[in-house]
């Protein structure tokens, strides 16, 4: 909801504002990053913080524009930003030679080390480069600590999810070691008194703003901006507050000042946030509730594309039903050739082609859109035949009868077929409609934080999978539920007929 | 005559032998006719090429005196028409009645006229709740399909049919889905409309009803063999095929 307010919003400013400086920066990051990127706020989940978004709205201010964050999935944030939707990535966007090729990417503004996180109690963990060799190391995908690992021979194990359950694991011992960059191992390794971290030895790697591919133009105004911070002591002292200045971001600015660094406030207010869970009643009389809104928020998102998507499907499931049923030939062969085409193929291909596939070819859905084209497009082939059922399962019998009363084709259909079919038709549907429900949350991937992505981004950014995971199963639940009720309802009304007893 | 049946034919896939053979014959308006025949002589195959639910190869049909359906040279176009004309002066009953399920008895009997021919809810219903009570159904007008006996399902079928005002009325087999106990109060309910005018085609295998109607037509093999009154024709048939068939007919019941 607020994603397409802001996305009107910027629709109307480009409109009525001629001067392109004074447009907001759209700015991307995974709000399931974690922390100290991009995370909610533990103690106040409405809010989105981190030393990321911090960065944006410095440069914003350098740049004479405000700084609007926009969310979608990490993998994909820089297929987004070239799809248009946002016009930088800040999310810990590793300086890469490949990355060149799809993106233009700013002077570095961050630096540091890799760090090895193992447990404390195990003699065997490794605790070099070269003791990787074989050993389990949990690391994110496509990322430079992974590339490490894997060089030095490593068994990676890669985490879509988030921090919080790469270091989960290594408590559980699923791993030997966790590799990451040092912000995350201080946030999440450091936590753990179990834990300890070998901070030398495996590599650095740095951070860029990534820009579109030819956005010269904005990638100068980045640049300068950025090096105005650097110079300015901002970033440094950004940096020191959240506790992750580094020696390497200090040989990246050249930075020699030997000041005494600030207190990092940032990283003692998350530790006192997630440092230990509250129990499970304390969170549930005053964690959960302060978290409502986002997740009635995530769950009206749900809803809306969910019925959305579904008046969709059964529009047009019920053209394809009639069309084999009915049409001529071509038709028919189209309809069935439908049918296969979407129930054949996956679901998350289907969104992925219509969300990023389409724009070359010229047709650029908004988000919401998007999502309820693909989920309505996937889910009518599956409604075409319920309704073919339906529409089976009433006798030729019953149209000759209307045939011979000199009833038409749709008028038969209309008052004879169809309020038999539905009967038959309604169970099947309902089981659609769950379905759809629970499918909805592929939406996240178009940037779309509905349900299982909100539920993501608290549970990474709190470290409570499970209480926060049984909160977002009865909010399905309790979303599901009365569309059972009603599916019920309407088939007893259908079904009245059959009622035996004196009328 | 009222409707005339002129030298059908009609074979079925895979069967070498025609099932309609060259079949005719004509009922004068307002008389209650039963055509008889074993299984497999045609009856059913006729009565679907007469209401158009099944094509014919040669022969035509007459309503008063119209022919409502040419063969071979009319045009799909023209059979489409043809089979509505049709429609609009015959009505049929079916074997198994083929009652709206989800639609009261009242309900069933007033589609039809309110789509069709147009009428109001109110004149349709009107006429509709006329014609069940006439066939004794006034207590079950807003009955569904399920909750009536068989016997009240049929006079359903027949107001249902009655509704659109046919010329001609055509029953399929009314006694096979009753019970054998039911067979007079069919008969009952066929002269009961027979005195409002109606003509009325009864197509059976059930002598016993035969015998009440006021003519009859043998069929056999795809064709009408012989014809009369009742009391003519199955007591004493001329052809020797149709004796052999009363003969065998009776068989069982003897037994």
């Amino acid at each position: 909801m607020k994603k397409s307010r802001t996305l009107l919003l910027a629709v109307l400013l480009a409109g009525t504002l001629s001067a392109a400086a004074e447009a907001p920066l759209t700015w991307g990051a995974d709000a399931q990053g974690g922390a100290p990127y991009v995370f909610q706020d533990p103690m106040e989940p409405n809010r989105v913080i981190g030393f990321e978004v911090e960065l944006a709205t410095l440069l914003g201010q350098r740049m004479g524009r405000q700084a609007r964050p926009a969310f979608g999935p990490w993998d994909k944030l820089l297929e987004l930003l070239g799809r248009g939707d946002f016009d930088v990535v800040i999310n810990g966007i590793e300086v890469a030679g490949e990355k060149g090729r799809v993106v233009e990417l700013s002077h570095p503004y961050f630096a540091t080390a890799e760090v090895l996180t193992v447990r404390k109690a195990d003699a065997s963990a490794p605790r070099t480069l070269v003791g990787l060799w074989g050993k389990r190391v949990g690391t994110l995908p496509n990322s430079m600590a992974a590339r490490i690992a894997e060089h030095a021979g490593a068994d990676v194990r890669t985490y879509e999810g988030g921090q919080d359950e790469i270091y989960d694991d290594l408590k559980l011992g699923r791993l030997d070691g966790v590799l990451l960059d040092e912000p995350v191992a201080h946030y999440y390794g450091d936590l753990e008194p179990e834990f300890e971290s070998v901070r030398s030895g495996f590599g650095t790697v740095q951070y860029a703003i990534a820009v579109r591919k030819g956005d010269h133009d904005l990638l100068r105004e980045v640049n300068a901006a950025l090096e105005g911070l650097q110079h300015d002591g901002s970033l440094r002292a950004l940096y020191e507050r959240w506790g992750i200045w580094s020696k390497e971001t200090a040989k990246l600015f050249h930075d020699t000042s030997l000041a005494a660094p600030l207190a990092d406030v940032e990283f003692d207010r998350w530790r006192a946030a997630v440092g230990k869970l509250p129990s499970f009643y304390e969170r549930l009389t005053t964690r959960y509730p302060a978290m409502l809104p986002m997740f009635l928020e995530g769950a009206l998102l749900t809803l809306l594309v969910s019925v959305s998507a579904m008046s969709l499907a059964v529009a047009l499931g019920i053209g394809l039903a009639l069309g084999r049923r009915f049409g001529p030939r071509a038709l028919k062969w189209f309809c069935v050739a439908y049918i296969e085409f979407f129930r054949g193929t996956p679901l998350l291909v289907q969104l992925t082609i219509v969300y990023f596939g389409l724009p070359e070819l010229g047709l650029k859905l908004h988000p919401f859109l998007a999502g309820v084209v693909a989920l309505g497009l996937n889910y009518a082939a599956a409604e075409a035949e319920n309704y073919r059922a339906g529409l089976e399962s009433v006798p030729v019998g019953q149209q000759e009868a209307s045939a011979v009363l000199g009833l038409s084709t749709w008028q038969t259909l209309r008052h004879v077929v169809a309020p038999q079919a539905v009967r038959i038709s309604i169970p099947p549907m309902t089981n659609d409609f769950i379905a759809l429900l629970k499918d909805s949350s592929l939406v996240s991937v178009v940037t779309l934080t509905e349900l299982t992505k909100t539920y993501g981004n608290l549970a990474n950014s709190t470290r409570d999978h499970l209480g926060l995971g049984l909160v977002v199963a009865s909010f399905y639940l309790l979303l599901g539920l009365p569309f059972a009720r009603l599916a019920r309802a309407a088939e007893l009304h259908f079904g009245r007929h059959l009622r035996r007893g004196p009328a | 005559m009222t409707l005339v049946v002129k030298e059908l034919v009609r074979h079925h896939e895979g069967n070498p032998q025609p099932t309609l053979a060259g079949m005719s014959f004509d009922l004068p308006a307002g008389t209650l006719t039963a055509l008889l025949g074993p299984s497999g002589a045609g009856k059913s195959t006729m009565l679907r090429c007469i209401m158009g639910l099944e094509p014919f190869e040669t022969g035509r049909i007459d309503i008063d005196g119209v022919i409502v359906r040419g063969t071979r040279e009319s045009s799909r176009e023209e059979r489409k028409r043809a089979i509505a004309d049709a429609r609009k002066k015959l009505g049929l009953v079916f074997q198994s009645f083929e009652l709206f399920p989800h639609l009261t008895a009242l309900e069933n009997c007033v589609l039809a006229p309110m789509r069709v021919k147009l009428e109001t809810r109110a004149a349709a219903e009107k006429r509709a709740r006329a014609l069940l009570c006439q066939l004794g159904l006034e207590p079950r007008l807003d009955a569904f399909p399920e909750q009536l006996s068989g016997g009240q399902q049929q006079r359903v079928a027949i107001a249902r049919a009655l509704a659109m005002e046919p010329r001609v009325l055509l029953y399929d087999e009314p006694t096979s889905a009753l019970d054998p106990s039911m067979k007079n109060e069919v008969l009952q309910s066929l002269k009961r409309i027979d005195a409002s005018g109606v003509t009325q085609v009864v197509v059976t295998h059930d002598l016993q009803l035969a015998r009440g109607v006021e003519h009859v037509c043998i069929l056999d093999h795809g064709v009408v063999i012989e014809s009369g009154s009742p009391e003519v024709v199955l007591k004493t048939p001329v052809h020797e095929s149709t004796r052999a068939l009363l003969n065998a007919w009776l068989q069982p019941d003897a037994a």
